[in-house]
C-alpha cells in the first residue's frame, strides 16, 4: 500500500525529534507509525520505513522481527494481553488465560474468527500489586480473574468499550499506535482519565492516617556546603529525629 | 472484612514519603497543581548553583541507582568527561523508564502520579552534567504512564522548563519520549542505548562504558526513573537530610512494591533498611490462611529468601550478605500454597522469551533450563535433572554476556537451595503433576 501525506508528515516529525545524522533513532516510533496505519508490520511497512530512513528492508525487518510489540500478522482492534508471569499466574491469570484461549478458540498471538481480538499472554506488565492484571490494547485492567476477563472480551464483540481501572479509555491498536509513535493523546480529557487504585496510595494512606511525614526537611538548605560529617557542617535542626510531627517533605513552606 | 492488626510503632516509623508524597493528590500530573505542591521550585534553587556543586550535592547524599545495581548516583555522574578534555562531544542523559523486571512496578506509578517530578529531576541533572538532550526511554506497553509524561514534557516546554533559555539561565534542554516495542533486555542500559539508535537490543560489550561512550558514542548518564526523581528533594532538602533516613551505606527514601500473598499490596515508601517483618505490617499482614514461604526481595533477578530471612534489613548490604539482592525493592511473597518450582518455571520461561539471544549460555542455557523444569513439573523428571539444572545456571552465571543471564540462575539456584524437596516430591512421585507437558505454554 502506499502510505498517506499524513503519515509522511508524522513520519518527518517522528525524525525531527532525533539529532541531525542520528536519525536511524527514528526507527522504533516509525515502526509504531506503519503499525498504526495497517495494524500490523506489514513488508509495505518495512519499506516505507527503509526508504524513509536509508536503511535495507533487511535492516528494518532484523529490528522489527526484535520487538514483540510489532506484529506481523493483521492483528484485531483490540488486543487483550494477559500477564502470565509468576504472580499473576499463580493468583489467576493463567486460568484467566485459559479461559480466554477456549472462549475465543484462539491461542497465543492468535486472532479470533471475526478479526476483532486478538489474545496473547503477556509477561510481566509491572503491575503486580494489582495482580492478576490483564490489558486491552495495553490499558488496565486490574484484579481480573477468569470471569472478569471473559465479561470483557464479550463486551469487546459487542461493540462495547469497557473502561479500564487506570489509564484513558480505549482507543483501538492502529489509534494507540500513533500514540505510541510518539503523538500526546488528543482525546478530550483523556490524559487525566484513570485514577490511581488503592495499592499506588497505601503507603500514602498509612502515613496520612498516622500522622507521618519526614522531619527535618529545609527548602532552603544551601547547596554547595562541605560534605556531611565535615567539619561545621552539623546542623542540629537536621540530625535524624523520629518520624513526627515535622513539616512533610513537599508541601508549601 | 475485618481489619487487620495495626502495624507496629516500628514499621510506622519506617515510612518515608517523600517521592510519593504528590501521590495522594489526584490532578498532580499537571503543571498547576504540581507547581502549587512545590514543583519546579528545585530547579530554580539548582540553576543557582554551580554545576560541579550539585554533583557533589549528590555524591554527598549518598544517592544509589534505583535501578536495581544501587551503583552511586554522584559518581555515575562525576565520570562524564567536562569542559577542557571531552572534545566537541555533546553529553546525554538517558532515563530507564523501561520497567519490566517481574515484581517490578514502582516507576509506572510515580511517572503516572508525578510526571513533572521525573521532568524537573531530569532537567537538573541535565544542567549538572551539562547536557543539552536527555530522552526517556519508556517500555512500549506503559501507555498510560507515557500519555501522562508527553503531556507534562508539553506542559514544561510551554513554560519555559524545557527548551531555550530555561528560566533565563541560559541552559538549553531538549527531552523526547521514546517508547520501546516490547523486550525486557532494553532494561539493560546498553540495550537500552542500541534500542535508542533504532537497533534491536542486544546489550553492548564493556568497557568502554556509557560514560564515555554511550548514546552515539558520546558521553552518557544512564539514570532509573526513581532515581532521577529523588534528585530534586536533595536539592531542596540537602544531603544530610536525605542521608537522616535509610542506613550509611544506602541512604534515603526507597519506594518498596509489595505483592502477593498479603492483605494489602501496594507501593509502600520506606528507608532503606525496612525489614520484610516490618513492610508485611505495613501491608497489612499476610492473607488469611497464607505462611509466608518464600520471597523476592528485588524481582525474580534477585536470589529467593524464606521466612528466615524476615529481619535482614532491605538495603544494598543487608541483602548481601544473606546472599542475593536488593534490586528494584520488588517484593513478591509467596506463601505455602505458590509452589517454588512451579513459580521457578514461569520465570525461567520469561528470562527464555526475553534472551536476546546474543550470547550462548543464556540464550541455549535458559532453553533447557525451561526444558528440564518442565519435565520435572510434569512428573517425568530424573535425580539428574537437577544436577543438569544447577550446572546450567552455574554455566550461565558470570558467563553471560550481560545481568540477564545471570538474573536467570537466580530463582532456579535459590529455590533448588532452599526447596530442594518440593523438586524431589515431583521427581519420586509423591507430587502429582503440575503440568501436561502438551498443554503448557505458548511460546
Amino acid at each position: 500500500m502506499t502510505f498517506t501525506e499524513s503519515t509522511r508528515e508524522r513520519a518527518r516529525e517522528i525524525i525531527a525529534r532525533y539529532p541531525v545524522g542520528r536519525e536511524r533513532s527514528a526507527l522504533l516510533p516509525l515502526l509504531h507509525l506503519v503499525q498504526s496505519e495497517e495494524g500490523y508490520v506489514s513488508a509495505d511497512g518495512i519499506g516505507f520505513c527503509a526508504e524513509t530512513l536509508g536503511l535495507t528492508k533487511a535492516e528494518v525487518n532484523a529490528v522489527a522481527t526484535f520487538y514483540t510489540m510489532y506484529k506481523r500478522k493483521p492483528a484485531g482492534d483490540w488486543l487483550v494481553s494477559v500477564c502470565t508471569n509468576t504472580m499473576c499466574g499463580v493468583l489467576g491469570g493463567d486460568r484467566a488465560f485459559q479461559a480466554l484461549a477456549e472462549h475465543l478458540e484462539v491461542g497465543h498471538d492468535e486472532t479470533t474468527a471475526d478479526g476483532t481480538i486478538t489474545l496473547e499472554h503477556a509477561e510481566c506488565l509491572a503491575a503486580c500489586d494489582y495482580a492478576p492484571v490483564l490489558t486491552v490494547n495495553y490499558e488496565f485492567f486490574d484484579k481480573v480473574q477468569a470471569e472478569d476477563a471473559l465479561r470483557i472480551v464479550e463486551q469487546l464483540r459487542q461493540g462495547e468499550r469497557p473502561v479500564p481501572d487506570r489509564g484513558a479509555r480505549l482507543c483501538t491498536l492502529k489509534e494507540m499506535s500513533v500514540q505510541l509513535a510518539g503523538f500526546v493523546d488528543d482525546r478530550e480529557g483523556a490524559v487525566g482519565e484513570g485514577p490511581a487504585g488503592e495499592p499506588t496510595l497505601a503507603g500514602n494512606r498509612l502515613a496520612e492516617r498516622y500522622g507521618i511525614s519526614v522531619p527535618g526537611f529545609d527548602p532552603d538548605t544551601p547547596i554547595g556546603q562541605p560534605a556531611p560529617g565535615g567539619p561545621g557542617n552539623v546542623k542540629p535542626e537536621t540530625a535524624p529525629k523520629p518520624a513526627v510531627d515535622r513539616k512533610p517533605a513537599g508541601d508549601n513552606p | 472484612m475485618t481489619s487487620p492488626a495495626p502495624p507496629s510503632r516500628e514499621a510506622l516509623a519506617m515510612l518515608t514519603p517523600v517521592l510519593t508524597k504528590r501521590w495522594l493528590s489526584p490532578d498532580a500530573w499537571r503543571l498547576d497543581v504540581y507547581e502549587r505542591l512545590d514543583g519546579y521550585s528545585a530547579l530554580r534553587k539548582a540553576l543557582g548553583a554551580h554545576q560541579d556543586d550539585l554533583i557533589q550535592l549528590v555524591k554527598d547524599s549518598g544517592l544509589r541507582g534505583r535501578g536495581g545495581a544501587g551503583f552511586p548516583t554522584g559518581m555515575k555522574w562525576g565520570f562524564i568527561p567536562q569542559a577542557g578534555n571531552s572534545g566537541a562531544k555533546p553529553h546525554y542523559l538517558v532515563v530507564n523508564a523501561d520497567e519490566g523486571e517481574p515484581g517490578t512496578c514502582k516507576d509506572l506509578p510515580l511517572m503516572m502520579a508525578d510526571p513533572h517530578s521525573l521532568v524537573e529531576g531530569i532537567i537538573i541533572a541535565c544542567y549538572a552534567i551539562r547536557s543539552n538532550r536527555a530522552f526517556i526511554y519508556i517500555r512500549g506497553e506503559a501507555v498510560h504512564a507515557a500519555r501522562r509524561l508527553r503531556h507534562a514534557v508539553q506542559e514544561a516546554y510551554q513554560a519555559g522548563y524545557l527548551g531555550r533559555d530555561i528560566l533565563g539561565s541560559g541552559f538549553d534542554l531538549d527531552l523526547v519520549v521514546h517508547s520501546g516495542a516490547g523486550a525486557y533486555i532494553c532494561g539493560e542500559e546498553t540495550a537500552l542505548l542500541d534500542s535508542l539508535e533504532g537497533f534491536r537490543g542486544q546489550p553492548r560489550l564493556r568497557p568502554p562504558f556509557p560514560a564515555t561512550h554511550g548514546l552515539y558514542a558520546c558521553p552518557t548518564v544512564v539514570n532509573n526513573v526513581e532515581t532521577i526523581a529523588s534528585v530534586p528533594y536533595i536539592v531542596l532538602g540537602g544531603a544530610q537530610w536525605f542521608r537522616s533516613m535509610g542506613t550509611e551505606k544506602s541512604p534515603g527514601p526507597k519506594i518498596y512494591s509489595i505483592s502477593g500473598r498479603v492483605e494489602n499490596p501496594g507501593q509502600y515508601e520506606c528507608a532503606l533498611g525496612i525489614t520484610l517483618r516490618q513492610l508485611i505490617e505495613l501491608a497489612g499482614g499476610m492473607l488469611p490462611g497464607h505462611t509466608l514461604r518464600y520471597w523476592t526481595p528485588g524481582g525474580s533477578s534477585t536470589p529467593l529468601l524464606t521466612d528466615e530471612h524476615l529481619d535482614v534489613p532491605m538495603d544494598f548490604e543487608g541483602m548481601a550478605s544473606v546472599g542475593t539482592m536488593l534490586g528494584t525493592t520488588a517484593v513478591q511473597v509467596f506463601s505455602d500454597q505458590d509452589c517454588p518450582v512451579y513459580a521457578t518455571y514461569r520465570w525461567i520461561e520469561f528470562y527464555h522469551h526475553e534472551s536476546c539471544g546474543k550470547c550462548t549460555p543464556c540464550r541455549e542455557g535458559n532453553y533447557w533450563m525451561k526444558q528440564v523444569l518442565r519435565r520435572i513439573l510434569a512428573g517425568k523428571g530424573t535425580h539428574e535433572d537437577l544436577d543438569t539444572l544447577l550446572d546450567s545456571a552455574d554455566n550461565i552465571l558470570g558467563r553471560s554476556f550481560c545481568a540477564l543471564g545471570d538474573g536467570a540462575a537466580s530463582p532456579v539456584q535459590s529455590s533448588i537451595k532452599f526447596f530442594k524437596q518440593d523438586y524431589l516430591d515431583y521427581i519420586e512421585g509423591r507430587k502429582a503433576p503440575l503440568l501436561d507437558p502438551v498443554e503448557v505454554g505458548a511460546h
